[in-house]
């Protein structure tokens, strides 16, 4: 380490950041060297998002900074007019924000919004602007950069744009680029590439990295030195090694023991005796794609001949990256989208089911959706939300819906008096509970949970994936799990079924799949997951060549080839 | 009960309804209330000149040009304009609400051909259907609030549309469907109460826009009949004096100002109790 012999290039002293009387930022201070990395850490609320905005002095209005300093170069940035901080921002400290689709300007190319940034700090010939915008892009690996430079944003993919928004940030060559979640809204294979890219371009340039992120795998491949913050607060700065190693407060150590670890579960309680709940055959979803009157018309095949099973008391999890068919499956089980193939629970065919027999399959098949808040209208009471399945389906009267409310909320581990408080009196995890209670309510055989942990912290996404695994065990339930997350599906589910391109491309008990896979997506999809683990830092190389999806969208008629799987062990199949 | 009374407790609210119940109070007691005969022209109403009074100790707000008390025009002025605001504009967003809700939860070609009729309204010069209704129909009060509505509903019906699919696209309306909510429970359970804010903002500011399309259409002749008073025609009747006899045209327009900031005051209050995230979380 070199931090003694060289002077921090960017340090934050005792700064605190309040909203009116509230205080959400506490006397933070932290220094960033050169060439260094810096992670801060922290689940939502715990004010590191304000804490970038405040160096990059992008405050929301209402915000103020009572008392400390930001010290970049021997300057405060606090007490610089604002004119000295525009020509600061974007020249000697860039930025790169979640959302790279939001973040890019839609109506410009790229080439003219690279130009821009440019032009704006550095007095260069035309020449020498598109010589160095050319340069960048190169530099982050972007593939046919000539025509990239003359597309717009929403012609590129998401790690595409995340990729022009780094070219941004680093083409006026900054001393200091801060990353607010750069990696959170993609895919885990496009992170890994993302994450590959800063590694490289910290070296190539020699820049200091801020890195702010939620995620503890990331931290431990990208930091040399981590500031782990909770609710304004500092709890821990350390060294990653000795973060990882020896955590010294008690938030930390909890926050690290909470973190699902890929390839830590071991196998899974034996269910392959069990009957079949739900058996779904051929199941294919095409969309029509709108073209215009005298065009031929295409199909969208979001989902492509699905054959799987779902054992009574089984957690099977569905994963794969956004676009793979996933959440489009889960919605055909519920009977929300028209579908080709057979759904048979318990031996019913639910396909083309309407009416009094589909209110009657409803009972038994619930669904908790990704984000909590949005699940729930915000107008109505818990009791009114959680009894609303009672009085569609049984017109409960109000006394005895009242209280089996009670009890399921007691069931979710929440108090009764929640009854009459609105959603946004929660929190999100609390929110997930109510939306737990409600699709208990009718007490469902299977319960459809798409990505229903995704938006939450990870301590709160512990707590949830324990209620849900308790109920399974107290009511017999079964769960279909769509997720992203390797690390989350590896601790809840007794087996997996990997998707790519509408398919099952591999399937099998967890740690078949997830410790032996057979499938070149399946690898290269476990590869990228960041370990939250200093000692195996990953080498994410290999997978900043892009991985060629087919589009699929198809001609009227398309017929796709059938599937060959090879059984690699009993429970193990592999798509050849 | 407490929402009326948190309601109450607000002075912009307690001041705007004093003032509405005065109007209703002022035009349901008209006969009673008003000085003179609102028809009746006086001599002594106009100058020797002929040009109507200012304000004074016989006439307390003047006279018209005709040498009619303006006071008791007003007053009995409030009938008309009262009753046209409201039940025309009520007419107007409930037609409209339906509509838009209808088109933009069932969309398909009902909803199309709803919304394909809504922008043919639009297009259509909203005077020119309004004077065609009036010369199918004998002019009275009901037919001019018919007409109104006519005219006022497609404005509402294409908010509420674009609303209407914003919400129908949201989380918890897709999770009443895996409940087994009807349609109609979703409709009006779920999507209704978010919209109040919208229905309650045209219901109130639609207000003003009908008393002043009523006064356009009076002045064209389609509108309430001469010489029964409504605020809109005392306004129009006197424009062209407005230099010499600026009170004959102020005074009105004050009043119809009132009335709809009132109205608006009151229901954006009435949103906000109704809302329960405004209330902070406990």
């Amino acid at each position: 380490m070199s931090q003694n012999d060289s002077q921090a290039i960017l340090s934050v002293q005792r700064l605190s950041i309040e909203f009116g009387a509230k205080r959400v930022v506490d006397d933070l201070s932290f220094a960033l060297y050169p060439r260094q990395t810096l992670c801060i850490a922290g689940e939502s609320g715990s004010g590191k998002s304000l804490t970038s905005l405040a160096i990059m002095g992008l405050l929301p209005k209402q915000a103020h900074t009572p008392s400390g300093a930001i010290v970049f170069e021997n300057r405060d940035l606090l007490s610089l007019a604002e004119r000295e901080r525009q020509q600061l921002r974007g020249k000697d400290i860039g930025m790169i924000f979640q959302e790279p689709m939001t973040s890019l300007n839609p109506l410009m190319t790229v080439g003219q919004q690279l130009a821009e940034t440019l032009r704006r700090h550095e007095p260069l010939s035309r020449q020498a602007i598109a010589k160095r915008c050319r340069e960048m892009l190169e530099a982050v690996r972007m593939p046919q950069v000539e025509k990239r430079l003359t597309q717009y944003p929403h012609e590129l993919s998401g790690g595409m744009r995340q990729r022009v928004m780094i070219a941004m940030a680093m083409l006026c060559r900054p001393k200091v680029l801060i990353a607010d979640e750069p990696t959170t809204a993609l895919d885990v294979t496009i992170q890994a590439q993302i994450l590959e890219l800063m590694r490289e371009l910290q070296q190539q340039y020699g820049t200091s990295l801020l890195l702010i992120t939620h995620d503890m795998g990331v931290v431990a491949e990208m930091a040399d030195q981590v500031v782990v913050m909770n609710q304004g607060r500092v709890e821990e700065q350390a060294p990653v090694r000795q973060l990882f190693a020896t955590p010294q407060a008690a938030y930390t150590q909890k926050l690290l023991a909470a973190v699902p670890v890929l390839g830590s579960a071991g196998i899974p309680e034996d269910l392959s005796q069990q009957p079949a709940l739900l058996e779904v055959r051929n199941l294919s979803v095409r969309f029509a794609l709108r073209s215009g009157w005298f065009e031929a018309g295409k199909n969208v095949h979001a989902v492509e001949n699905l054959n799987f099973d779902l054992r009574a008391g089984e957690t099977l999890g569905l994963v794969g990256e956004s676009g793979c068919g996933k959440s489009t499956t889960g919605k055909a089980l519920m009977n929300m989208l028209a579908y080709e193939g057979s759904v048979k629970l318990l031996g019913q065919e639910l396909n083309g089911l309407h009416g009094d027999a589909l209110q009657r399959v409803r009972r038994d098949v619930q669904m908790v959706f990704q984000d909590p808040y949005a699940a729930l209208n915000p107008r109505k009471t818990i009791f009114e939300l959680v009894g609303e399945p009672l009085l569609i389906h049984d017109r409960l009267p109000n006394a005895p819906r009242r209280e089996r409310v009670a009890q399921l909320l007691h069931q979710v581990g929440l108090p009764a008096d929640a009854m009459a408080r609105y959603p946004h009196q929660f929190s999100g995890g609390q929110r997930q509970r109510i939306c737990i209670a409600r699709a208990l309510a009718l007490n469902p055989k299977l319960i459809i949970a798409d990505e229903s942990v995704s938006a939450l912290d990870v301590s709160v996404q512990a707590q949830v994936l324990e209620l849900l695994e308790q109920l399974r065990e107290e009511q017999g339930l079964s769960y279909l799990f769509i997720s992203h997350d390797m690390a989350v599906v590896e601790r809840i589910c007794h087996r997996v079924a990997v998707m790519y391109g509408g398919q099952i491309v591999e399937i099998g008990r967890r740690d078949q799949v997830l410790h032996n896979p057979q499938h070149a997506y399946t690898k290269r999809l476990l590869s990228a997951v960041p370990l939250p683990d200093v000692e195996r830092k990953r080498d994410f190389k290999s997978l900043l060549q892009e991985f060629r999806t087919p589009s699929p969208i198809k001609e009227l008629g398309f017929v796709a080839p059938v599937q060959q799987f090879v059984q690699v062990s009993e429970e193990h199949a592999v798509a050849t | 009960m407490s929402t009326a009374v948190a309601l109450l407790r607000r002075p912009t609210v307690a001041v705007s309804l004093l003032y509405i119940v005065l109007v209703v109070v002022l035009a349901a007691l008209a006969p009673w209330l008003s000085p003179f005969d609102p028809s009746e022209q006086f001599i002594e109403g106009l100058s020797m000149e002929g040009a109507p009074l200012a304000p004074g100790d016989i006439y307390w707000l003047g006279t018209d040009l005709l040498g009619r008390d303006l006071l008791s025009r007003l007053i009995y002025g409030a009938r008309t304009s009262l009753f046209i605001g409201l039940v025309a504009n009520g007419m107007a967003v409930l037609i409209g609400t339906l509509v838009g809700l209808t088109a933009g939860f069932l969309r398909g070609w009902l909803g199309s051909a709803l919304m394909r009729f809504t922008d043919l309204m639009m297009a259509f010069p909203a005077l020119l259907l309004a004077i065609a209704l009036s010369a199918i129909f004998q002019p009275s009060v009901w037919i001019v609030a018919l007409v109104i509505a006519m005219v006022n509903w497609v404005q509402v019906a294409r908010v509420i549309y674009s609303e209407t699919i914003a919400l129908s696209a949201r989380d918890f309306v897709a999770v009443e469907r895996t409940l087994g909510a009807s349609s109609l429970r979703i409709l009006f359970s779920h999507l209704l109460p978010h919209l109040l804010p919208t229905i309650l903002v045209w219901a109130t500011l639609g207000i003003s826009t009908t008393v002043l399309l009523e006064a356009t259409l009076s002045y064209l002749g389609v509108g309430v009949q001469p010489p029964t008073p409504s605020w809109g025609n005392i306004i129009f009747e006197s424009q062209t004096y407005f230099t010499s006899a600026p009170w004959l045209v102020f005074i009105p327009g004050a009043a119809i100002i009132l009335l709809s900031l009132a109205f608006n005051l009151v229901g954006d209050a009435l949103r906000d109790e109704l809302d329960p995230t405004l209330q902070g979380r406990s």
